[in-house]
C-alpha cells in the first residue's frame, strides 16, 4: 500500500482536508483586480511610437503608444480620463507580456 | 526475366526500400536514443506478424528539386499486424527519410490504412516522428494533414485509435493524436507543440527549452494531452500492449473477456479508509481491492491527479473505472478533473466498457482561476457524459457525497443503474462545518460561546445528516453494503445488465459543452 506523506491543508466549506497539492495547482497565478491606472503590455511585443508624454492630460480612448507584436501594430489608448505619471518604457524597446509601459494618475 | 532474376530484383528493391533513410541518417536516428521505425512496429506487435503494405509507394513532386529525390516509402510504414493475435492497423513514420516529413503520398498512405481500419473494424495505432509538413510539396501537404483528421474524426467511437509520439510532432501534426483516444509519450523523445521554442522567441520575445514546452513530462503532467508517460520506448510498448487487451475492436464488439482471477490478498478493504472524512486515503487502493488480480491499468496517472481513471476487470470482463482521489486535491472535481473525466467516460461508452464510479468528494474546487476558466462549462462534461452514457453504469458512495459533487458522481439522478453506499457515506448538501456555519449563523453568532455552540450544532449535523440512511430513505441509493461485500455487488451488478439496452431519443447528435 501507498504511503501517506507530504499533506498539505486545504479548506473546502469552511472544512480542513489534509491532502496533497499537486504541481499545476501549486502553479497557479494570484488573481489580480484590473488597475485602469497601470497600462501594461497585453503581449510581448515592440513599442514603435509614443504619442504623449509625462504630465499632460489624456481623455479616455486617446491614444498613448503603438505596441507592435504578431507584424500586427497595436494602438495601445487610454483606459480613463487621467493624467501621464509616468512613461516606463523607451521607442524600439521590447516588451516583455504584462511588463509595465505607462502609469496614469487621476 | 526468368523467376529467379525477378524475384533477386524484387529482394533489391526491398532491401532498398527497409534501409530507409541510409546508414548515415538512421545512425542519427539511434544517437538520438530512438528506435527506427521498423523497430518500432516490430517491438509493438507479433513476432513475424507484421505484412507492410506501399512499401513502393512514390512522391509526384517536381518543385524545388523533389523530381530528383527518392524517399523510401514516402517516409511511412504502414500495414497491418497482431497484438496478442489481436489485428490492428499500424502506420509508423520514418524519421531517418526527409525528416519524416509529410508530402502527399505519405499522407495518401495514412489514409489508407485508415480507411483499411474503419472497414475492418479494427483499431489504428499511429506512431509519430516527423518535423512537419514537407515545405516543398506546398498546399498538398496541407491537404494530407487534413485528409488524416478528417477520417480522425469519422473514425472516432467507431475504432480505437492510438497515438504514439516517438519523436518531434509539431505544428498542425499534433491535432492527429488530439483527435485519437490514447496518446503515449516517452521521456526526452516526445515532444509536442503548436509553435516551437523559436517561433515564441522571435514573435514573442519569450524564451523557453523544448522539453519545458512540450516535452513528455509537460504533455502527461500539465497539459494533459498525452494519457501515458513512458521512461523509455520499450516500457511504452508494453504499455500500449496492455491497452489493447482491456478494449474492443471497434463499437460493435466487446472487449474481450479473460479467466476470472480474485483479488490479491495485500490489500484489506476495511483498513484502507481512514474514519475521519478529512483524512486522505488513496482510492487506487480500493480499486485493488476489490478488482481481478488487482490489477488496475490507470490512465492520465500524472494529469489532474484528484480524479483516477483507468481499466480492471471483474471476472475477466473490462469494467472502465472513475475514483475520485482524496489524496490529490482532497478529491474536488476543477476544470482538469472534469475535463479527463467526461473523455474517459464517453470513450467507455462508446466502446461498450461497463462504468464503476466511486465517490468521496467534498465538492468543487472554489476558486477565481477555477471560475475564470470556466470550471462551469468543463464541470458540466461530466454531468452530460455521465447522462448520455448508456453502458451498465454501476455507482459506490465510500465516503463523502457532497452538494454538485455528488449529483456529478454518476448519481442516480444521472442513470445511474446501481447505487451503493458504505456506511461511512455521507450523503449531504454539504460539510457538517460549512452546513452548521449557514443553517445556525444567527444562533452561533449570539452565543456567548460562539465557538462551543458551533462545535455542538456541527456534531447535531454530523449525526443527523452525514450518513447514508437520508438518501436511502428516498431510495436515491439501493443498498447499503459492508466494504467486504463490494466486489460481489458490483459482480452481481454486472451480471444483471448484461442486456441493459437503453435507447437515446432520436437525435443527430447532441452538443457537450466542449
Amino acid at each position: 500500500m501507498n504511503d501517506i506523506n507530504n499533506l498539505n491543508e486545504f479548506i473546502i466549506d469552511d472544512t480542513v482536508y489534509k491532502t496533497r497539492i499537486n504541481k499545476k495547482y501549486s502553479l497557479k497565478k494570484q488573481y489580480k483586480p484590473k488597475d485602469n491606472s497601470i497600462i501594461s503590455a497585453f503581449i510581448p511585443g515592440t513599442i514603435r511610437k509614443i504619442y504623449v508624454s509625462e504630465g499632460q492630460k489624456v481623455n479616455r480612448g486617446d491614444k498613448l503608444l503603438v505596441l507592435e507584436a504578431m507584424k500586427m501594430k497595436n494602438d495601445i489608448v487610454s483606459p480613463i480620463n487621467a493624467k501621464v505619471k509616468s512613461i516606463n518604457v523607451k521607442v524600439d524597446e521590447v516588451v516583455t507580456k504584462n511588463q509595465l509601459l505607462i502609469e496614469l494618475e487621476t | 526475366m526468368s523467376i529467379f532474376q525477378s524475384l533477386v530484383d524484387l529482394f533489391k528493391r526491398k532491401e532498398k526500400i527497409e534501409a530507409g533513410g541510409g546508414e548515415k541518417a538512421v545512425k542519427k536516428q539511434i544517437e538520438m536514443g530512438k528506435l527506427t521505425a521498423r523497430q518500432r512496429i516490430q517491438s509493438i506487435l507479433d513476432p513475424n506478424s507484421f505484412y507492410e503494405y506501399d512499401m513502393f509507394v512514390e512522391h509526384k513532386a517536381e518543385d524545388f528539386g523533389m523530381d530528383k529525390k527518392f524517399l523510401p516509402g514516402d517516409g511511412v510504414i504502414t500495414g497491418t499486424g497482431t497484438i496478442f493475435g489481436f489485428p490492428v492497423c499500424i502506420f509508423a513514420q520514418d524519421f531517418t527519410v526527409a525528416g519524416g516529413s509529410l508530402g502527399i503520398a505519405h499522407a495518401r498512405k495514412i489514409t489508407k490504412i485508415m480507411d483499411h481500419a474503419m472497414k475492418l473494424g479494427i483499431p489504428l495505432i499511429g506512431i509519430n516522428d516527423s518535423g512537419g509538413a514537407r515545405i516543398q510539396e506546398g498546399v498538398n501537404s496541407l491537404a494530407g494533414y487534413g485528409e488524416i483528421f478528417f477520417r480522425n474524426t469519422r473514425a472516432s467511437g467507431v475504432i480505437p485509435q492510438i497515438s504514439v509520439i516517438l519523436g518531434p510532432c509539431a505544428g498542425g501534426a499534433v491535432y492527429s493524436p488530439a483527435l485519437t483516444d490514447f496518446v503515449f509519450v516517452v521521456d526526452k523523445i516526445s515532444k509536442m507543440f503548436i509553435t516551437g521554442p523559436e517561433v515564441i522567441k522571435t514573435v514573442l520575445g519569450e524564451e523557453i527549452s523544448m522539453e519545458e514546452l512540450g516535452g513528455a513530462r509537460v504533455q502527461a503532467e500539465i497539459s494533459g494531452n498525452a494519457h501515458f508517460f513512458a521512461e523509455s520506448e520499450q516500457e511504452c510498448f508494453e504499455q500500449i500492449k496492455k491497452l489493447v487487451t482491456f478494449i474492443p475492436w471497434n463499437n460493435r464488439k466487446k472487449a474481450d473477456v479473460f479467466p476470472p482471477k480474485p483479488p490479491k490478498p495485500d490489500f484489506d478493504i476495511t483498513k484502507i479508509i481512514p474514519a475521519e472524512s478529512t483524512q486522505p486515503y488513496d482510492v487506487r487502493d480500493i480499486i485493488r481491492a476489490i478488482c481481478d488480480d488487482s490489477d488496475f491499468f490507470e490512465i492520465q496517472e500524472h494529469f489532474a491527479a484528484n480524479i483516477v481513471i483507468g481499466f480492471c476487470r471483474f471476472n475477466g470482463e473490462t469494467v472502465g473505472i472513475i475514483g475520485n482521489q482524496p489524496l490529490v486535491l482532497a478529491g474536488v472535481l476543477d476544470v482538469d478533473s472534469s475535463d479527463k473525466a467526461a473523455r474517459f467516460i464517453r470513450f467507455c461508452d462508446a466502446f461498450n466498457i461497463p462504468l464503476l464510479t466511486l465517490v468521496d468528494i467534498p465538492g468543487y474546487l472554489p476558486g477565481i482561476d477555477q471560475e475564470h476558466s470556466g470550471v462551469i462549462r468543463h464541470g458540466a462534461k461530466v454531468l452530460y457524459a455521465y447522462s448520455e452514457a448508456t453502458v451498465p453504469k454501476i455507482t459506490v458512495i465510500l465516503r463523502k457525497a457532497y452538494g454538485g459533487g455528488y449529483i456529478a458522481m454518476c448519481s442516480r439522478h444521472l442513470g445511474s443503474d446501481f447505487v451503493f453506499a458504505w456506511p461511512t457515506a455521507e450523503i449531504a448538501v454539504m460539510g457538517p462545518e460549512g452546513a452548521a456555519n449557514i443553517i445556525f449563523r444567527q444562533e452561533i453568532a449570539e452565543a456567548q460561546n460562539p465557538d462551543e455552540v458551533r462545535k455542538q450544532k456541527v456534531e447535531e449535523y454530523k449525526q443527523k445528516f452525514a450518513n447514508p440512511y437520508r438518501a436511502a430513505a428516498n431510495g436515491y441509493i439501493d443498498a447499503v453494503i459492508s466494504p467486504l461485500e463490494t466486489r460481489e455487488f458490483v459482480l452481481h451488478s454486472l451480471l444483471i445488465a448484461k442486456n441493459k439496452k437503453e435507447d437515446m431519443p432520436y437525435k443527430k447528435h447532441g452538443i457537450p459543452p466542449f
